[in-house]
This record gives structure tokens, C-alpha cells and sequence, in this order.
């Protein structure tokens, strides 16, 4: 039997991407999720498999493409302005069809920001910070085992793709312990193998050079790169219907409906119980999936509702895709924190009253 | 029958190249091709390409091989090299992808020692881009971002990557070569087939500088350029086995 293990954020997902059937690592340290090349570092050669540390996250990011297009099953991770110098590999990645799993722990910015807990890198993950038209699926946990689960998942997801896959977690989930049910261990593809599962990856073509692959991202005729690009839309049309996922709890018969992510939805779980506490009825929608976002839920705020608020760790990057989904059905407000201030559960509940008493609620 | 005196040889695919009149990027790109059919490892081999005018290759060079983002090309090999330890993996970088954009990657590959082939064009130009000055751009040479002559002033003194690249324990095969002579391609041949005997040893890193041409962006003619090679870029880039695993640097 499977036993729960208190263990720190980070390296619960490290191991969560062991088990999913990673053997390819490469990080460079950036604050808050040191923990993960750490941990990979002695524990990946224990499983057969290999890690570098990486001379700079750019390096990093490219040699996961290596290693993907070659077939293997790659983890990198990084924070917010590693994050930033990743971004023209993960345009890379997308344009090549190779997979690789990503997370971030992020902190705060602009700039090199601080090293404290945010959500401001938002619109960086979910509308792409680097060239072209590509996408990226992007989740976001609000607890360790969720994470566990979720980079799990996305080891698997990233390969059925040919994508990238992105977890956000904030820097709250990478340095906190909690209990963590650990999933079983994938088999691992030998290397030897890898053309028979994966027939497009590089590996040599071996006897036959009629079967030699190619792994591109150039494309020097504009209709040759309008089909590639309109070829990858499909895949990103059929993600966008299948990969939504999300947490509505008490939307249906709210006075007002707070959406959160991450850590934030935790903090706003505890402050709804405040409100109800006091009369107040207020729901939750969480967005597991950045993007796609789970536009669809907000469908489910009936005419009870006076407002809808954002919560989040940053000036207001969700509220647009809030704004999307209610569709100026109610007004939106904000209750925010930057910087690395981590609002508390009172501090929400408070704001809240107060919006709904200026929105014409109580 | 007659018989062919000069044959395409099994690693390069009939197709057309974008290169210009004179440039010696096929020069290189036949040698490591005939290198592996001659050692029997077309079939083992995954090349990694660059950014640049040789940002095609693939077409060519008939092995498994992708394209690499501007410099990171040493990087994309460390990986794929840790997936297929028992293959063969290369770079095929110019001078403004491995010497500037991409330095750091190569510096640390090396440093690594990793168990890949860099082979470095020389041209000592950005040809792709329209003939800017790249960190090898002689001193006087003219280019586009330096239209009367590089200055040490301005730009600083051109960088010599192979000889860089030496002071590092990892990089244990460093060979400058140049392509502007029969002889000097056969010792280039000769060069290519021991950097990848090094890396089949799994000894470490390895690197050949091909001391190449760019008659368009030189504004020189194709036999012209071949002087200016000799006269111009050999003084200042001498050719010789910088580091070996027999020690004997030259
Ligand atoms: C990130 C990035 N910056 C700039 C470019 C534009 N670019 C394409 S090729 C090239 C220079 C290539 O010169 P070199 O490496 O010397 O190779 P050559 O074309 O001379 O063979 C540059 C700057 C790019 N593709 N990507």
C-alpha cells in the first residue's frame, strides 16, 4: 500500500516527474526552486538517468530540446526571470513539436522583482512570452498533491502532444510541506526503443537512411509555414476543448463569486468560509488550466450574484480572462497583492464585504 | 564505360544549396559526411545544425538532424548526447553563432567535456545576415557595421576561438584547419575523421575551425577569396592541432 510522505513542494514534484518517466534534467539556481535541480541532481543517476546544471536557463531550455527530440522524457524548471530567458525556447519547442515539461516557481517582478511568492508572470504563461503563434497548456496546482498529480500527468500529456506543458506553481507551493500520496512508477522507454514509440525523434536512422528524421523549425516558404502553423492550431483547437479543468465550489447561489489560482484560491477558500461565517454567500471558481482558461464556468453565475472578483498575486494579469468569461454580465473587481505580499483569508474576506456593499449588495 | 572521377558521396543528398559561388561551407559539409560513410556511421550519427547560411544543411547532409536556435547549438547536442551516449552527435555553427551569440555554449560544452564534435566556420563574416562584422573580423576588414575597416577602438581585437577553447580541460581535440587547397582540405578530411575518433573514444570534447570563405560578403571573386584566405586570415589564424589527447600541441 501507498503511504502519504511529508515532503517540501519542490522536491515532491521533482520525484512526481521521476515516477511520471523522467530522465532528463537540466536547471540552473534561481530562488524559490533551488530544491528541484538539488534533488534531481542525486536522484535522477540513482534511476539511470542524467542531469546538468546548466550554464544559464537559455542553455537549459535548449538542452531539453536535445533531449526531447531525441526522444527522451524531459523536466526543467526554473523561476520568473529564468522563466523569461526560457521563453524563445518554448516558441522553439512549440514551432519543433517537442515535448518537455515545464514548471515554474514563481516570484515577483519586474525585473530581477524579489524572491517572495506572485502570480505576475500570468499573461507571460498563458499568452506566450516568446515569438510566433504557438500555445502552451498551462495548469496551475493549489496544493502539493495536485502538483504531484499534475506533473505526472503532463509527462505523459506533453509526449501525446508533441508540446510543451507548463505547471505554475508560486513560490508558497515550492518551499511549503504537506503529506503527498506519490503515484507509481512509469516505465521508462529504453533508449534503444525510443524510434518504435516515438517514430519522428532523432536517434539515428540506423540501416535504412529512407527513415532519417528531421526535427525543424525554419520553414522558408511563407505557405509552407502558414500550413505548419494552421496544422499546429488543430492540435492547439482540440487541447483548448479537452484540457479545461477547474474547481467551482457554491457559484450557482452566490452573493459573489471570487475567482482564484494557485495558492490565492487556498487563501480564498478559507476566507469564503469568514464570509459565510457572517451571512455572506460567496463561490469560488479556481482555474486549474491557465490556458486554456475555463471561460465555460462563468457561465454558471446566476442573476444572485451582484459581483465578480479576481484574486490574485499580481496587479490584475487574470482579471482580463475573468473579464472574458463573465462578458460584462456583472461587474469585475479586484483584490490584489504584489510584490510577494500574500494576502491572508481575513484580508479577502474584508475587501470582499466591501465591494459587495459598493457593487449594491448588502 | 567511362568512370567517374568524382562522385557525390553517400552522405549528401542531391539537392541544390542556397550557397554563393566560392563559399566553401560544401567543402565542409562533403568532408564530415564522406568522414562518417568512410568510419560506417551515416546511420549512427544526429547532427545538429545552426543559424545561419548553412541553416539548411539538412537538406544535404543525409543523417538524422535538426535545426538549433542561434548558438545554442552545443546545448541542443549535451542533451541529445545524454539520450544516445553510444552515437555520434555533432554541431555545424558559424563564426557569429558559435563566437558571439553562442559563446557561452561552447565555452561550457567544452568545459564539460562534452562528448560531442563542434565544427566551427570561420568565415569571419555574417553571411547569412547580409555580411555584418562577426567577432572574428580582421582588423581593416570591411563589413556592413563596419564599412571602414574594423577598429581594435571600436570593436576590439577579432577572438581566436580555437586557441580560447584550448586553455580548457575538457576540450581534449582542437584542430584549426583551412579549406583553400587541395592539401589543406585533405588535412582538414584528416582532422575531421580524428575529432570524431576522439568523441567514439568518449575522450571528451571536440572541435575543428574550418578557416572558410565568403567571396560575396568579401566583395572578392571566388579565386580571390582563396588569396585573401592564405594572405589575410592564415597569419592571423594560425592552422595547427591545438589540443590533442597525445598532448602534441602545436
Ligand atoms: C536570436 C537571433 N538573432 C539573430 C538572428 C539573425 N541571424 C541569422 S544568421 C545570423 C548570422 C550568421 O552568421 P554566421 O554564424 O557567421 O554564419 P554564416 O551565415 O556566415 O555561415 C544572424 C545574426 C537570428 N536568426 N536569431
Amino acid at each position: 500500500m501507498n503511504k502519504k510522505v511529508l515532503m517540501k513542494g519542490n522536491e515532491a514534484f521533482s520525484e512526481a516527474a521521476i515516477r511520471g518517466g523522467c530522465r532528463y534534467y537540466f536547471g540552473y539556481p534561481i530562488t524559490p526552486q533551488n530544491e528541484i535541480p538539488e534533488y534531481m541532481s542525486h536522484q535522477l543517476p540513482k534511476v539511470g538517468g542524467h542531469f546538468i546544471q546548466a550554464e544559464s536557463e537559455l542553455a537549459a531550455v535548449y538542452m531539453a530540446y536535445g533531449a526531447g527530440a531525441a526522444g527522451g522524457r524531459v523536466f526543467i524548471t526554473s523561476s520568473s526571470p529564468g522563466i523569461a530567458l526560457m521563453q524563445e525556447g518554448f516558441s522553439f519547442l512549440c514551432s519543433a513539436e517537442v515535448p518537455t515539461v515545464c514548471l515554474t516557481v514563481s516570484r515577483c517582478g519586474p525585473g530581477i522583482g524579489g524572491i517572495q511568492p506572485g502570480q505576475a508572470d500570468y499573461l507571460q504563461a498563458t499568452r506566450g512570452g516568446g515569438n510566433g503563434d504557438y500555445k502552451i497548456p498551462v495548469f496551475a496546482p493549489e496544493n502539493l498533491q495536485e502538483g504531484v498529480d499534475l506533473v505526472y500527468e503532463a509527462m505523459e500529456l506533453s509526449d501525446e502532444l508533441r508540446n510543451p506543458i507548463f505547471i505554475f506553481a508560486d513560490g508558497l507551493l515550492g518551499q511549503m510541506m504537506e503529506p503527498v500520496l506519490l503515484p507509481e512508477s512509469r516505465e521508462v522507454i529504453c533508449p534503444s526503443n525510443i524510434r518504435t514509440q516515438k517514430p519522428w525523434a532523432l536517434t539515428g536512422y540506423g540501416a535504412d537512411d529512407s527513415q532519417r528524421n528531421r526535427v525543424l523549425s525554419l520553414r522558408m516558404y511563407p505557405e509552407e509555414l502558414e500550413q505548419h502553423v494552421e496544422k499546429l492550431f488543430k492540435k492547439y483547437d482540440k487541447a483548448e476543448k479537452e484540457l479545461v479543468r477547474y474547481e467551482a465550489i457554491g457559484v450557482e447561489d452566490a452573493d459573489v463569486v471570487i475567482a482564484a489560482f494557485g495558492s490565492v484560491a487556498r487563501i480564498a477558500k478559507e476566507a469564503i468560509e469568514i464570509l459565510a461565517a457572517q451571512n455572506i454567500k460567496a463561490g469560488l471558481i479556481r482555474p486549474i488550466s491557465l490556458w486554456p482558461y475555463p471561460y465555460e464556468a462563468f457561465d454558471m453565475i446566476t442573476d444572485k450574484t451582484k459581483v465578480v472578483i479576481s484574486a490574485e498575486m499580481s496587479m490584475g494579469q487574470m482579471m482580463q480572462d475573468v473579464k472574458l468569461g463573465v462578458r460584462d454580465r456583472f461587474p469585475v473587481r479586484l483584490i490584489n497583492r504584489t510584490g510577494g505580499m500574500i494576502p491572508t483569508s481575513i484580508e479577502i474576506a474584508e475587501r470582499t464585504k466591501k465591494i459587495l456593499e459598493e457593487t449594491g449588495g448588502q | 564505360m567511362k568512370q567517374p572521377v568524382f562522385e557525390l558521396t553517400k552522405g549528401m543528398l542531391p539537392v541544390e544549396t542556397i550557397y554563393c559561388p566560392g563559399c566553401t561551407h560544401g567543402i565542409s559539409h562533403r568532408l564530415i559526411m564522406e568522414v562518417l560513410d568512410e568510419m560506417g556511421l551515416l546511420g549512427s550519427t544526429i547532427g545538429c545544425g545552426s543559424i545561419g547560411c548553412s541553416v539548411l544543411a539538412h537538406r544535404q547532409m543525409n543523417i538524422d538532424m535538426l535545426e538549433s536556435p542561434h548558438g545554442r547549438a552545443p546545448a541542443v547536442a549535451s542533451g541529445i548526447k545524454r539520450v544516445h551516449p553510444d552515437k555520434l552527435v555533432f554541431t555545424y555553427q558559424g563564426d557569429g553563432d558559435l563566437a558571439s551569440i553562442g559563446i557561452a555554449e561552447i565555452i561550457h560544452a567544452a568545459a564539460r567535456g562534452e562528448k560531442i564534435t563542434a565544427f566551427f566556420v570561420n568565415n569571419a563574416i555574417y553571411g547569412m545576415t547580409g555580411g555584418q562584422m562577426a567577432p572574428t573580423t580582421l582588423i581593416g576588414q570591411k563589413a556592413t557595421t563596419c564599412v571602414t575597416g574594423r577598429t581594435v577602438e571600436q570593436a576590439g581585437a577579432p577572438m581566436r576561438i580555437s586557441e580560447l577553447l584550448s586553455s580548457l580541460d575538457g576540450a581534449v581535440y582542437i584542430e584549426r584547419v583551412a579549406l583553400n587547397s587541395p592539401a589543406n582540405v585533405n588535412k582538414a578530411k584528416k582532422a575531421v575523421r580524428r575529432a570524431f575518433e576522439v568523441q567514439e573514444q568518449g575522450l571528451g570534447f571536440s572541435m575543428v575551425e574550418f578557416i572558410s570563405t565568403c567571396p560575396t560578403h568579401w566583395g572578392v571573386s571566388p579565386v580571390q577569396a582563396l588569396d585573401h584566405l592564405k594572405e589575410k586570415m592564415l597569419p592571423y589564424y594560425p592552422l595547427g592541432v591545438y589540443k590533442s589527447p597525445e598532448g602534441g600541441e602545436q
